[in-house]
């Protein structure tokens, strides 16, 4: 599928800011054989002084800019033309849940993709005990490890209210699992914790979704903002996989991957964020529309 | 002959009295036959020649020495801090130079290992591919910082200053405890420990030949300032703040070693590189020599939560625009797993074995290192593996395996068993012991040491000496500084004479010199803050002294000039009714953190009146001072030791930018204070005997006397308090002083800000010159009142933010 993505994230503050310094996470990545992207543009407003990039340690190209001049809004809008490869289904099998402990202990890399970083406690995800139970619960201790995570997210999608009322961007998975309720991101963390709580690797991907479903199909939950769901890793032979818990679905060519990180902390859109005390409210905008028409079926 | 030789034994004997080492573990002072070793001779000879009076009084020398220098420990209980002397054991640590050359060439080699494994760890990761290191626990460390693998030190090195807890083993080798590379602290603390125990034994050390701590000093400045890429860049000692554990070291060594000192938010970042906000505008910044945690440095990249970091510190670092001493990452070495690995990665990287082996530990992340910890549980402690915290100074993550009881052990191996990979065991140790004084009667100890070194052009320089942590208890396996352990001094003792002082002055004749003149804009506003707040108690203090002292010569309170001085008190957030006022407390209390702030800056005699101030504060909040006489008395007391301390302020203070933003504070107070106090006692309606407490409230009245004689009148009060050049106490007198300090400023900063600011402090003072008494009433007090602290907060506006 070819999109046209464009992605506007703004944030306003209470009162006037003197300067400013940002990272931005808003490039959506090129995944060979999986994601293109072309024709991509950023553009920040107000101009900012400095503006340079890099690339961070999950490959995803970040960009920072630095306000010199007393502001009260700004906004960093992204267009790109990106393509979504449609993937054959994996013939791979997944690891079974027992043998995890030994494949992680003979890894012995420690390059962006691999599980060991996506293990453990990480700045937004804690794994525990309530969660160990609660996966348990559901699936035998030998379970496959991408059953696991089919059935976790399933059943997380079943338990959960999708309310953006209910949480913030800040608020612990902790909270947003006792309550059910939450958006993509507290969807997409309390998997993380599960899944790392019962040993398989797990980290976050931000990115978006297409805007209207192809005809025939309903509309994708959380796509009027940018989009959070999870990836989990499988064992040597099947690899990553990427679960949208929010609406319980392995990814598809309907959703378009910006970064991968080990959670929202390592990618979210917009660092840096003044917290004043005449207080700061942030807004987003998404447009993913297909150039071309899918096949019906 | 025969008869001294005895008495000398005697006293020998009398010193040795109590001396009873531990069987089985090795002793400093004694071998194992119990015969003093050679290399304590002298010292221990010395020692007994003095009666224990005596000792105690050169033993006070050593405590005096660290209270007047303001050395103290700041102690964490549960919620709060406190200060504490500090805990100096008076009684050196004696070493040989000669087993002390093999500590530090093992040692040498032990930092030249952890570099190359930095190196590794932010490189190519080959250790962790060959199976020599696991990945797991690499990559669950908190201290392994992501934003910085791949990227290269600018100066080529990941570590520049280092230091090593070491300790002697039951076999009388030594084990490395702990090493720390993410910004040790302590060698302040040496050389503070060193100078307070030379002092007690003054006139043994003069001869006794021990190695001078000054040249490594010198090595270590001369290392900072060479990595510079420019001679017109600072290198700067960056803080956590004044709230830090070792604050007052690090001011101390900045202060000793002539570095700027500077918190977080004092330095910017501008097009990648690293800047000071200075009262002279912005300064490059070449060398960081950070003692602060590498989480803590950047907000943006790295600790979101951090309140003490610089935003896009990470991203000048990557760009290789400036040198971080020890480079941001480096802690990941600290991590107490990594001590289970490095025997092997010793053999695999530098062929052999450690020099000195370090305390045995193991990973309970493998199987048989996890069976091996629970087979040998009670001669272990069991903590978390990525901790950087040193085992002998165990919290409450730490299982003591000797001191588990059935369940416990039970406990304990459950948890090795889920919880392996976070889980290291440690061998006990048993320190080797030194002698400490102790009620009177030398004792053994158990003791281990710090010790330092720094890269320079030719390689590894060790400090020759250190400190060591002596234990509370004689059997001990536990040196917590905040457990009532205490510091003793190191002396490496050489069989030949040492370097001097006097040589090592001629070798520094070459150093390279630091660029001076930098005054950053956060010490500024702490310098001019000290001066108001100092100034405001002062007028506080007159204020309710005035009160006490008419109400002690029988004056009632309802008289109108003291209802008159209540109301004004009001006014200005001040109950002159209270003996001991809430506002002056809170002033005093205000100037004592912005000093504490400015420590580097401040000579150790006015650290030392401005805690004095503050303990008679204290003193007399605990007495509760009666009103009247006694509270009188009480101001007069404050009064005398807060001029001591302006005054130390004024005198001692190099006339430099720091003096003027001192006399600015002052004078700016003391402007507002003096025009707001005139405008309520010179008002028409005010109560009989309002000039006078107008003459007293300026400490004027003996000026008033000799020039007008004993009857005040408005205009003599006007004209002596407001217009009077030679007054050092008059409005006037401060304009003309407001103006004299802000013109080397503006030409400091040249901006138009600046130069506007002085505009208008040169038109206040013209416009005032001009006045005669007359004009000197309330509304014009008001006014000029608002004029000048419209100044003060462009001031602030323009240098100090």
């Amino acid at each position: 599928m070819l999109y046209d993505l464009k992605l506007s994230i703004a944030y306003r503050y209470g009162g006037m800011v003197l300067t400013g310094r940002h990272l931005l996470h808003l490039w959506p990545l090129d995944l060979p054989g999986v994601q293109s992207v072309s024709d991509q543009i950023l553009t920040v407003t107000p101009e900012p002084a400095e503006r340079s990039g890099f690339r961070d340690f999950f490959g995803n190209w970040t960009s920072e800019v630095v306000f010199a001049e007393a502001h009260q809004r700004f906004e960093a809008s992204l267009t790109a033309r990106v393509e979504r490869h449609k993937q054959p289904a994996p013939q791979a099998v997944s690891a079974n849940l027992e043998t995890m402990p030994d494949i992680l202990s003979s890894i012995k890399s420690l390059a962006a993709d691999s599980p060991l970083h996506f293990l453990g406690t990480t700045p937004r995800v804690r794994p525990n005990l309530v969660l160990q139970d609660y996966v348990r619960d559901l699936v035998p201790l030998d379970a496959s490890t991408r059953h696991v995570v089919h059935r976790l997210g399933e059943r997380l999608h079943e338990e959960m209210t999708f309310d953006p009322s209910a949480t913030s961007v800040d608020t612990r998975h902790e909270d947003a699992f006792a309550a059910r309720k939450g958006v993509c991101q507290d969807f997409s963390h309390i998997m993380i914790a599960a899944l790392r709580s019962i040993g398989i690797p797990a980290g976050y991907v931000s990115g978006c979704l297409r805007t209207e479903p192809p005809p025939g199909k309903p509309r994708l939950e959380g796509a009027d903002a940018m989009h959070a769901w999870v990836r989990a890793w499988c064992g040597p032979e099947l690899g990553w996989i990427e679960y949208d818990p929010t609406n319980a679905c392995e990814v598809s060519t309907n959703h378009i991957v910006i970064a991968y990180g080990r959670d929202y902390s390592d990618v979210s859109p917009v660092k840096g964020v003044l917290k004043s005390a005449s207080g700061q409210a942030g807004s987003q905008a998404v447009d993913v529309v297909p150039l071309e028409e899918e096949m019906p079926g | 002959m025969a008869r001294p030789r005895k008495a000398a034994e005697e006293t020998l004997f009398r010193l040795l009295a109590h001396y009873k080492p531990v069987p089985g573990v090795p002793d400093e002072l004694l071998d194992a036959e119990g015969r003093i070793r050679p290399v304590w001779q002298n010292f221990i000879s010395h020692l007994s020649e003095h009666d224990p009076d005596t000792l105690r009084q050169m033993f006070s020398r050593g405590d005096a020495y660290l209270k007047n220098s303001g050395v103290f420990l700041r102690q964490y209980t549960e919620d709060s801090a406190a200060e504490r002397p500090w805990p100096l054991s008076h009684i050196p640590v004696l070493i040989g130079a000669k087993e002390w050359g093999d500590i530090a060439g093992a040692l040498k080699q032990r930092a030249d290992l952890l570099e190359v494994a930095a190196a590794d760890l932010y490189g190519p990761n080959q250790l962790v591919a060959d199976g020599a290191l696991p990945g797991q626990l690499i990559a669950q460390s908190p201290e392994w910082i992501r934003p910085l693998v791949g990227v290269k030190p600018r100066g080529g090195h990941h570590l520049n200053f280092v230091a090593f807890e070491i300790s002697r083993g039951p076999d009388g080798r030594w084990w490395v405890l702990n090493d720390r590379t993410q910004a040790p602290s302590g060698a302040g603390y040496a050389l503070e420990t060193r100078v307070a125990t030379s002092r007690i034994f003054a006139e043994h050390y003069a001869d006794a030949k021990v190695h001078r701590l000054s040249g490594f000093f010198s090595e270590f400045r001369a290392a900072l300032l060479n990595m510079r890429t420019s001679q017109d860049a600072h290198v700067a000692i960056l803080t956590p703040g004044p709230f830090s554990e070792t604050y007052f070291e690090q001011s101390y060594i900045a202060r000793y070693l002539g570095l700027l000192l500077v918190e977080g938010e004092d330095l910017t970042i501008q097009q990648g590189k690293v800047f000071v906000r200075t009262v002279s505008g912005l300064q490059p910044v070449d060398v960081l020599w950070r003692r602060l945690d590498t989480l803590y440095a950047d907000p943006l990249e790295l600790d979101e939560a951090s309140q003490i970091g610089t935003a896009g510190l990470v991203g000048a670092v990557r760009r290789g625009n400036v040198s971080v001493v020890n480079a941001l990452g480096a802690g990941i070495l600290e991590s107490r797993a990594l001590l289970a690995f490095l025997p092997r990665i010793s053999r695999r990287l530098a062929g052999k074995p450690l020099g000195i082996p370090n305390i045995a530990t193991w990973w309970c992340g493998q199987p048989a290192e996890r069976e091996h910890v629970v087979s040998r549980l009670e001669n272990m402690l069991i903590g978390p593996a990525l901790s950087t915290r040193q085992m002998f100074d165990p919290d409450e993550s730490t299982i003591m395996g000797s001191q588990l009881r059935k369940q416990g052990v039970d406990f304990a191996k459950r948890l090795i068993d889920t919880e392996g990979e976070l889980l290291v065991g440690q061998e006990t140790v048993s320190f080797s012991t030194s002698p400490a004084w102790v009620d009177d009667a030398l004792v053994p100890r158990p003791m281990s040491l710090r010790v330092f070194m720094v890269r320079t052009t030719d390689g590894w320089c060790v400090m020759p000496g250190g400190f060591a942590r002596i234990g509370k208890e004689t059997n001990s396996n536990v040196l917590s500084m905040q457990a009532g352990s205490s510091v003793a001094d190191v002396w490496i003792v050489s069989d030949e004479p040492v370097d001097t002082v006097t040589r090592l002055a001629r070798g520094q004749a070459k150093a390279p010199r630091a660029k001076q003149g930098a005054l950053p804009s956060k010490a500024a506003e702490n310098l001019y803050w000290l001066a108001r707040y100092m100034e405001r108690a002062e007028g506080f203090t007159r204020l309710t002294r005035a009160r006490h002292e008419r109400l002690a010569e029988a004056a009632s309170p309802q008289s109108p000039l003291l209802v008159h001085l209540t109301r004004y008190g009001t006014f200005i957030g001040l109950d002159t009714q209270a003996s001991i006022p809430p506002a002056l407390e809170g002033t005093i209390r205000s100037a004592l953190r912005a000093a504490e702030s400015v420590r580097d800056r401040l000579s150790p005699d006015g650290w030392a009146a401005i805690n004095q101030l503050s303990d008679r504060l204290d003193d007399a909040l605990a007495r509760s001072v009666p009103p009247g006489d006694g509270a009188a008395q009480e101001m007069g007391v404050l009064l005398r030791q807060s001029s001591a301390f302006t005054g130390l302020l004024q005198d001692n203070m190099y006339r430099f930018t720091e003096w003027r933003f001192l006399s600015l504070g002052r004078s700016i107070e003391r402007l507002m204070a003096l025009s707001s106090a005139l405008a309520s006692f010179l008002a028409d309606d005010a109560p009989l005997g309002s000039l006078d407490l107008a003459l007293e409230y300026a400490d004027s009245s003996i000026s008033h006397r000799r020039r007008y004689g004993f009857q005040p009148s408005r205009p003599s009060v006007a004209e002596l308090t407001a217009l009077d050049e030679l007054n050092p106490r008059s409005l006037i007198f401060h304009l003309v002083e407001l103006e004299t300090h802000m013109r080397p400023l503006a030409d400091l900063m040249k901006s138009s800000g600046s130069a506007e600011l002085l505009a208008d402090c040169t038109a206040l003072r013209e416009t005032f010159e001009a006045l005669t008494p007359e004009d000197i009433d309330p509304d014009y007090l008001v006014g000029f009142r608002n004029k000048v602290a419209a100044i003060s907060d462009n001031l602030t506006r323009i240098f100090m933010s």
